[in-house]
């Protein structure tokens, strides 16, 4: 009855009337939707490589000697005579084809004031990119010169001290919030803790950036009583709170990871809650608690827009978290809309993003390999 | 006897390093109900996913040996593995409808195999319900999410969905033991008409099960066939010491 | 007693001091919030919405800004979302779990989501504009300069692969939730592998793609770094009308009305007003997409 025609009709029959299964048939939909995956799934890899590639290649020009002077003077040129700081005193590159309203201001003062320091004492015949190289490990940032200097270290310098800085606030006050979500928290507060976590997180990091500028920097000036507004320290609390949700987030991972047989045991031996989460919990999840701080830091050294409107923007080498700084991220972000594509500035601003992208790519080799490692020993070789 | 419809000559199945079936050698007749009994953890199951290849899914899994379907080694390069699924149904221990309405449950395997006529997916959803026992409960709600079925129905429903297809054998995994004696006995009722149309291979850990539904038995222990023979011989006349054990009730 | 006691103490501060680290946390979030609304509630009107900055954007509206972020995030989404789904479902259904070629993408999926944005930003500059826009231009324009400048669409496809992993960990996540057991009844069937895929997994894992989606577009709708350069303007005139178009968006919006701005404090309501439609924006997506989250997860475990 039905059966059998449909089974005529639906399935190729042998001669017996049963369904011949030695038959390979070749599928294309199967075929292209499995290469275009697999095909797709290197995407990722592809698009790290091209990135290290891109930016790398980028800033090659500066490491050959050889190169045109004409392009040289032309770009100087095209450059403003007056030296700056490195600030942004430009309006925004869009200016020559749109229409540009209002006036620049010099968000900075104490970085022209400290400027003028450094003065010029120009060499004659300078090959642009033979001294770009030598003063990459200098401290003076004036690449809009007409003698640049492309001193980086005080760049550096001011990276990690936002960074220590944002670090010394976020990494306890996320790590403790963790360890009371994970060990001490009801049902009810752990509902509200994780998702404000969450939204933190959601927060866009220019708007961040804006509370520290309008209102945190006022605040903690009030507090501290220091002389210049925007600041390292301003800077490294606003980042600070932007890197909470990953070393909260991951923190609370490492914790909850931890085997319930460790606790048990623990509190089976008359520890309290505190002894268990201190001395038993914690210590196991440590190594996971590192990555948290690790891919934190990675977070903070990485971070633009809250560099760039909360540190105050100027390149300096002292050791006071109350002075103004400008940090690698904050430096490409400021001028690189301000260079001519393919001049000794562009290059080394590449040379600033490939140091960046190494730096986080190391950042996060450890935390996954060498922590990771340690971590699965810890819980599982005991 | 009838003709052969699964043979195994010799088959070994290991998980990485470890033995799961050995040197199976069984011959299993067309449109009969055999069952698979045996304790826990001895093999069944593995041995029945070997019969429609659903070990290939499993990483590691290593076959030696012979499985035959109508003489046609079915580990053979040239096989059509989505093919002999088709020819080979399976209904799963716990039953698992997909999200979707009845009708779209059903009509899953048809539509697969290239049937787009409302006309005819009406007609092969209405005969496969209907040899499920189901037709009259969901008939008027073919539109209906499946997961609002009760457990045996959506049981019957998966039954449903696998004889749309049109294979030739069920294999059926313990497909009453999660069910209640009621939805149970529906469900023996209908393997037992089933068999006029498919071979039906059966595991179930339930020997009264086995007594009340099958033509042959086999039991299963530590990976090995102990014992395969007509259900009656099994059940009072058993030729191993072990399967005596185990139909009375000594281990298992 | 006393010793008893005096762990005690130390019990109750430690859980005190944990507490108030918590509590400090939300205290932030919290005012944070409530600065933000307070100072740009008044500046929030239909007419703020809709219109033109005006008077060299010190009075007007954020229209371009808001349309500008809309566009980007939906040329973001359409090169982000497919290709983010495709490398969850390779991970997730064709690659062994230990295999060398699945770690090394995942791996990579991780590195990507820690690169900072601006690297990003230069990658599209010297990726998309210098090398692809600038061969484009040469090939076909002959050498006109059209496509090796910033413009809208360099700058969203440069998002896109900032929000790239954001939408694989999602996906991979929901797709995870689809029962083993449904991939075999399917394949029991007699379907093939990618009928499997196409009408068991993905339906089952529409959810976790638009959360995935969800948060991809609130990232991106938020992030400036990587598009300072690859495409976003100070101010534009008119609406971007075609793909090799400038554009303006709310979060350098904000960045520049704040540091670049003639005159910061007569532009401040405006300031404010930008901030809150930014933040309210990406709290409502990532709102919805925490809820969605929630129920895939519930499901999860039912
Ligand atoms: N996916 C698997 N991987 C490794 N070992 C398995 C797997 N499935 C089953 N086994 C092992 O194979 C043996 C037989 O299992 P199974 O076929 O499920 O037994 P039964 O169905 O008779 O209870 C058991 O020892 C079980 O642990
Ligand atoms: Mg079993």
């Amino acid at each position: 009855m039905t059966n059998k025609t449909q089974k005529g009709k639906r399935s190729k029959s042998s001669d017996s009337g049963l369904i011949d299964i030695t038959q390979k048939k070749f599928r294309w939909s199967d075929y292209l939707a499995e290469k275009i995956i697999r095909g797709t799934a290197f995407l990722s890899i592809a698009i790290i490589v091209l990135i290290f590639f891109f930016v790398f290649r980028e800033s090659l020009p500066i490491f050959s000697t050889a190169k045109s002077s004409a392009k040289t003077e032309a770009s100087a040129e095209n450059q403003a005579t007056q030296e700056t700081y490195g600030e942004v005193t430009d309006t925004p590159k869009a200016q020559d084809v749109q229409e540009t309203y209002g006036e620049v201001v010099d968000i900075s003062a104490t970085a022209d004031s400290t400027s003028e320091a450094y003065t010029v004492s120009a060499g004659s015949g300078f090959d642009d990119n033979q001294t770009a190289l030598k003063s990459i490990l200098t401290k003076d940032w004036v690449p809009v010169s007409q003698k640049p200097r492309y001193g980086i270290l005080s760049l550096i310098i001011g990276t990690f001290k936002v960074t220590i800085i944002s670090m010394l606030f976020a990494a306890p006050l996320a790590i403790m919030a963790a360890l009371y979500t994970a060990s001490f928290a009801g049902k009810r507060l752990k509902e509200i803790i994780k998702p404000t976590i969450e939204l933190l997180a959601g927060f866009p990091s220019v708007v961040i950036g804006f509370f520290a500028l309008m209102v945190l920097a006022s605040f903690l000036q009030e507090v501290f009583h220091y002389d210049t507004r925007l600041n390292s320290f301003v800077g490294g609390i606003a980042m600070g709170i932007a890197a909470i949700p990953i070393i909260f987030t991951i923190t609370e991972d490492a914790l909850t990871a931890v085997p319930k047989t460790f606790s048990e045991a623990s509190l089976a031996l008359g520890a309290s809650k505190w002894q268990t989460a201190f001395f038993v919990i914690l210590p196991a999840a440590t190594p996971g608690i590192f990555a948290a701080v690790l891919l934190g830091v990675g977070r903070v050294f990485g971070e633009t827009m809250i560099a760039l409107m909360a540190t105050g923007n100027a390149a300096q080498m002292g050791l006071n978290p109350f002075e103004s700084v400008r940090t690698l991220a904050a430096t490409i972000g400021a001028e690189m809309a301000e260079v001519v594509f393919g001049d000794t500035h562009y290059n080394v601003l590449f040379l600033i993003g490939s140091l960046l992208f190494i730096f986080t790519f190391i950042l996060n080799a450890i935390a996954e390999f060498y922590v990771k490692g340690k971590l699965m020993k810890r819980i599982q070789g005991k | 006897m009838a003709h052969e419809k699964i043979q195994t000559e010799n088959m070994f199945l290991h998980y990485g390093s470890k033995l799961a079936l050995n040197d199976i050698s069984i011959q299993i007749p067309e449109k009969k109900v055999t069952a698979f009994i045996g304790p826990s953890g001895c093999g069944k199951s593995t041995f029945l996913r070997s019969l429609n290849r659903m070990n290939d899914l499993i990483d590691g899994v290593k076959i030696e040996g012979k499985i035959l379907i109508d003489g046609i080694n079915i580990y053979d390069n040239n096989i059509d593995v989505v093919t002999l699924r088709k020819k080979v149904g399976m209904v799963f221990q716990k039953s698992n409808p997909f999200a979707k309405s009845i009708y779209e449950n059903v009509a899953y395997g048809p539509r697969i195999n290239g049937v787009k006529d409302k006309k005819q997916l009406d007609e092969i959803i209405e005969t496969a319900l209907q040899n499920a026992a189901i037709w009259t409960e969901v008939k008027d709600r073919l539109g209906d999410s499946a997961m609002g079925l009760s457990g045996g129905q959506q049981q019957r429903l998966c039954i449903a969905r696998t004889l749309a297809v049109n294979p030739e054998i069920v294999l059926m995994d313990e497909p009453a033991s999660a069910l209640d004696p009621l939805s149970t006995s529906k469900i023996e009722e209908l393997i037992v008409q089933l068999k006029e149309k498919y071979t039906i291979v059966i595991v179930t850990h339930n020997m009264q099960q086995a007594a009340r539904i099958s033509d042959l038995t086999a039991f299963f222990y530590l990976g090995e066939l102990i014992e395969f023979d007509k259900t009656k011989k099994i059940f009072t006349n058993p030729e191993k010491k072990q399967t005596e054990d185990y139909i009375t009730g000594r281990f298992g | 007693m006393i010793k008893s006691f005096k762990k005690n103490i130390k019990g109750i501060l430690i859980e005190g001091m944990t507490l108030s680290a918590a509590l400090l946390i939300i205290a932030i979030v919290v005012v944070m919030i409530t600065v933000i609304v307070i100072g740009g509630k008044e500046q929030i009107s239909w007419e703020f919405l809709t219109s033109f900055p005006e008077d060299g954007m010190t009075k007007g509206g954020i229209f371009p800004a808001i349309y500008g972020t809309a566009l980007l995030v939906i040329i973001m989404s359409v090169a982000a979302v497919p290709f983010g789904t495709i490398t969850a479902i390779y991970l997730t259904e064709y690659a062994k779990e230990n295999s060398i070629i699945a770690k090394t993408i995942r791996f990579a999926v991780r590195t990507l989501a820690v690169i900072p944005s601006i690297i990003y930003g230069l990658f599209g500059l010297g990726f998309f504009i210098k090398f692809v826009g600038t061969s484009v231009d040469n090939t076909f324009l002959g050498g006109q300069l059209k496509w090796g400048q910033p413009n809208i669409l360099w700058a969203s496809l440069t998002m896109a692969l900032l929000t790239l992993p954001v939408v694989i960990v999602s996906v991979e996540e929901a797709l995870k939730t689809v029962p083993r057991d449904l991939r075999a009844a399917s394949l029991a069937l007699g379907a093939t592998k990618w009928q499997t895929i196409w009408k068991v997994v993905i339906p089952g894992s529409i959810s976790g793609i638009m959360t995935g989606t969800i948060l991809a577009v609130s990232r991106g709708a938020g992030e400036v770094a990587p598009i300072l350069f690859t495409g976003v303007a100070y101010y534009v005139a008119t609406l971007p009308a075609s793909l090799s178009d400038q554009f303006m968006v709310l979060g350098y919006h904000i960045y520049v009305m704040t540091t670049q701005s003639a005159n910061v404090d007569k532009t401040m309501p405006i300031q404010f007003g930008t901030t809150l439609v930014l933040l309210a924006l990406t709290f409502i997506l990532n709102i919805s997409a925490i809820i969605l989250r929630y129920r895939i997860r519930k499901k999860k475990t039912d």
